[in-house]
């Protein structure tokens, strides 16, 4: 048969249908540009069996605040996966739980998400008293329990080889790196003000045990207990000539504890250092905290936009619906969690890295995502990673990273240091990897 | 024994053989799920001889549950004592604490009891808290791997199999049911329930009243105990939170749902409460709206709690 020649009129119908295919592609995201950094990179679609991940969420209870932002943090982290491939191709769907920040109900969630929904793993438990009950079932029913809780727990050693915490460094870490910070910028006699349970004992331990070594002297050991309601009555105990107040209180009173305070030394006040811990969720500005006005705070990831100035925390913002000060993009008012919530994002694109490097397909392959996660150790910056780079130590199960001290300056934070990972690493006195699997 | 005895008898058998069989046909999820109610169930089955049967409402009962959760929790942690062992201790505990609490408590009565009930409560778990070094405060001491193996007819018994959490649970539940029945269907336990009635006409007919409550406090504190120490032991976690308020309201809530003054009433509000959370927090995650509802509904329809409904329109002999 000859050939026949295209006639104009059809070889301008073809290249405007060709135009109009690519623009209506790029519209859709199919045909890429050059990403920017508020841009999604597209990938072939996710197909085949999706990945499960149980995702058990304080929904209720005392960790509700943390709950909620940590459920908005994964919807929008799994969302970008799914756009951006999946894990392994494979689409990522999220099977969520409330525990009720509850040690008892934790557990039946972990046995919930394992045994019932099947799910390929377990993420995203913050509070220390559940991830420690969940954590011997998990290792019990052999489920990879990724936490995203900040305690020490994890690289202490006490848990098992089945529970991991690749997305948010641990308080131990946090002290290790500010210490020489306060200690060189703030003063040498330190008053501790912590609560009088677990979580204080660590700051108290770890600041205690660093302090003298880098010549500083603690003046006060103050623990608060947790059904304090008025502090005015332990104030008398910080000396007079104490050069800082480190304090570290968390929950509903920390209002009350700031304006007695203030009504205690007045103008003539120490300086301070805090933990972001006693502010999540809570406005800066909000009437009471005055009195913080050119104190020092610990932050993960800085709350105002701006402070940390990378395309990838703009673009993480942006997705996960934060606002510059802090508060959702919905609603001024709700403050959200940022120094704690960026651990579920970096969590889930850690188990992303981890599956594809191990060739993860079923839970026959624990064995080896585990192995795998254990040889994990830079991570690099990026959109998975937007807090920073990481170091993971196989050994520990355990994360280490960057820290920023903030200054309350105008009713906002204002970032004034950055520490290094390596001020935050600490000897390790764990290795999981000698456990069996 | 009467005939209403023996219906009573076998109706407790019957139940008891019932969820000792229901392990051969329940999916994983549910073996262990079933195993922890149990347990639970016996902490509940305890307070009722208090609530039920004695007419002593406290809201401090979580102090014997974590006195045998610590009791049986740190010699195994500390010293890798043997289950046996630890059970014995974590129930030696319990009723040592409720010996010595009873004998000031129940210098009390009415709403001034729940109230310092409460408050010994609260001593105890601020007490774990202050003692963070040794009981792990409120995250608490993970015991797997210090509990050693029980060996049984040529087996490896571990806490970690779930058929020994489903059959040790089943023991602990059925102990606590046995030990209640046999109590309330005792003169001791007629006793108590006149206390319930009215204590003054009890003391007038020449009952150490005193003592009967202290006993019905003592026995329901080692009960107490011997649901947490199993609880520390199967699911190998010891912490402060078991102190706490909320798991003094637990029995409570669990026990009025069920039917106060009725044996299985405890194990059937468990049942329902434990339920009722997970299914509704699978369809909603408004489900404590639903778990709300749910109660309100059942309180409404049913004002003794499901089993003493039971009692009162079909099987009025139910202990």
């Amino acid at each position: 048969m000859p050939g026949r020649r295209l006639t104009r009129r059809e070889a301008l119908k073809a290249a405007g249908a060709l135009a109009g295919a690519a623009a209506a592609g790029r519209l859709a995201g199919l045909l890429p540009g050059a990403p920017g950094p508020q841009q999604t990179v597209r990938a072939a679609a996710p197909s085949g069996t999706p990945l499960r991940i149980g995702f058990e969420v304080h929904r209720t209870g005392i960790g509700a605040v943390y709950g909620r932002w940590y459920e908005r943090t994964t919807t929008a982290a799994v969302r970008f996966i799914n756009e951006t491939g999946g894990i392994a191709g494979r689409p990522v769907q999220i099977v969520a739980e409330d525990d009720g920040t509850d040690p008892k109900r934790g557990v039946e969630v972990i046995e919930k998400l394992a045994q019932q929904h099947k799910v390929d793993f377990i993420f995203g438990t913050l509070f220390s008293n559940v991830v420690i009950a969940n954590a011997p079932r998990a290792g019990e029913l052999k489920i990879p329990y990724f936490v995203v809780s900040e305690g020490y727990h994890v690289a202490s050693g006490k848990l098992n080889r089945y529970t991991l915490q690749p997305g948010i460094t641990d308080v131990r870490a946090q002290v290790t790196a500010l210490a020489p910070w306060i200690v060189n910028n703030l003063g040498k006699r330190i008053a501790l003000v912590y609560p009088d349970y677990a979580f204080g004992y660590d700051h108290r331990d770890f600041m205690g045990a660093l302090a003298p070594r880098l010549g500083a002297t603690i003046v006060a050991q103050v623990p608060i207990p947790p059904t304090e309601t008025s502090f005015t009555r332990y104030f008398p105990r910080i000396p007079a000539n104490t050069d800082v107040i480190y304090h570290v209180m968390v929950g509903p009173g920390v209002l009350t504890f700031v304006k007695e305070m203030g009504e205690h030394f007045g103008a003539r006040k120490p300086k301070m250092f805090g933990f972001i811990d006693s502010l999540e969720g809570v406005d800066i500005a909000a009437p009471g905290l005055e009195y913080l006005d050119g104190t020092y705070i610990w932050e993960a990831f800085p709350r105002y936009a701006g402070e940390y100035n990378t395309p990838h925390e703009r673009a993480y913002r942006q997705r996960v619906g934060v606002g510059p000060t802090g508060a959702s993009t919905a609603d001024p008012k709700d403050i959200s969690t940022y120094s704690h919530m960026f651990g579920c994002w970096e969590t889930l694109f850690f188990i992303k890295r981890v599956v594809e490097a191990s060739g993860y397909r079923s839970p026959r392959d624990y064995k080896a995502l585990i192995e795998a996660a254990e040889k994990v150790t830079d991570i690099a910056e990026g959109p998975g990673h937007p807090q920073g780079p990481k170091r993971f130590v196989g050994r520990l199960h355990q994360v280490f990273g960057q820290q920023f001290v903030s200054q309350v300056a105008n009713k906002r934070l204002k970032v004034v240091h950055r520490t290094k990972i390596e001020d935050g690493m600490y000897t390790p006195e764990a290795d999981y990897t000698k456990q069996p699997l | 024994m009467t005939a209403r005895d023996r219906r009573a008898a076998w109706l407790h058998v019957a139940v008891l053989a019932g969820l000792l069989a229901l392990q051969a046909v329940l999916p994983p999820f549910h073996h262990t799920m079933v195993a922890r109610i149990m347990v639970l169930a016996a902490f509940a089955v305890g307070y009722n001889l208090l609530l039920g049967y004695t007419g002593l409402m406290s809201l401090g009962h979580a102090m014997f549950f974590a006195a045998g959760v610590y009791g049986a929790g740190l010699p195994v942690y500390y010293a890798g004592l043997g289950a046996g062992p630890a059970m014995a201790l974590g129930v030696l505990a319990g009723v040592a604490l409720a010996a010595l609490v009873g004998a000031l408590v129940l210098r009390t009565s009415g709403v001034a009891f729940l109230i310092v009930t409460m408050m010994f409560a609260q001593v105890v778990f601020l007490t774990a808290l202050y003692f963070n070094p040794i009981t792990g405060g409120d995250q608490g001491l993970v015991l797997t791997g210090r509990l050693p193996p029980v060996h049984l007819f040529g087996l490896e018994l571990t806490a970690a199999s779930p058929a020994v959490k489903y059959n040790v649970a089943w023991g602990v539940l059925a102990a606590a049911l046995l030990v209640t029945l046999g109590l309330v269907r005792s003169p001791a336990g007629r006793a108590l329930v006149a206390i319930r009635e009215n204590e003054e006409r009890t003391r007038m007919l020449g009952y150490n009243t005193f003592a009967y409550k202290w006993l019905a406090f003592v026995t329901a504190g080692g009960i107490a105990a011997l649901a947490g120490a199993a609880y520390a032991l199967l699911f190998s976690y010891v912490g402060a939170t078991f102190a706490s308020i909320l798991y003094s309201i637990y029995p409570l809530l669990w026990t009025l749902l069920g039917g106060v003054g009725t044996t299985l009433g405890p194990l059937v509000g468990t049942g329902i409460m434990t339920y009722v959370v997970d299914v509704a927090s699978g369809i909603t995650t408004s489900y404590l709206l639903v778990v709300g509802a749910v109660l309100v509904l059942l309180i409404m329809r049913l004002p003794a709690g499901v089993m003493g409904g039971v009692r009162r329109r079909w099987w009025p002999w139910l202990p």
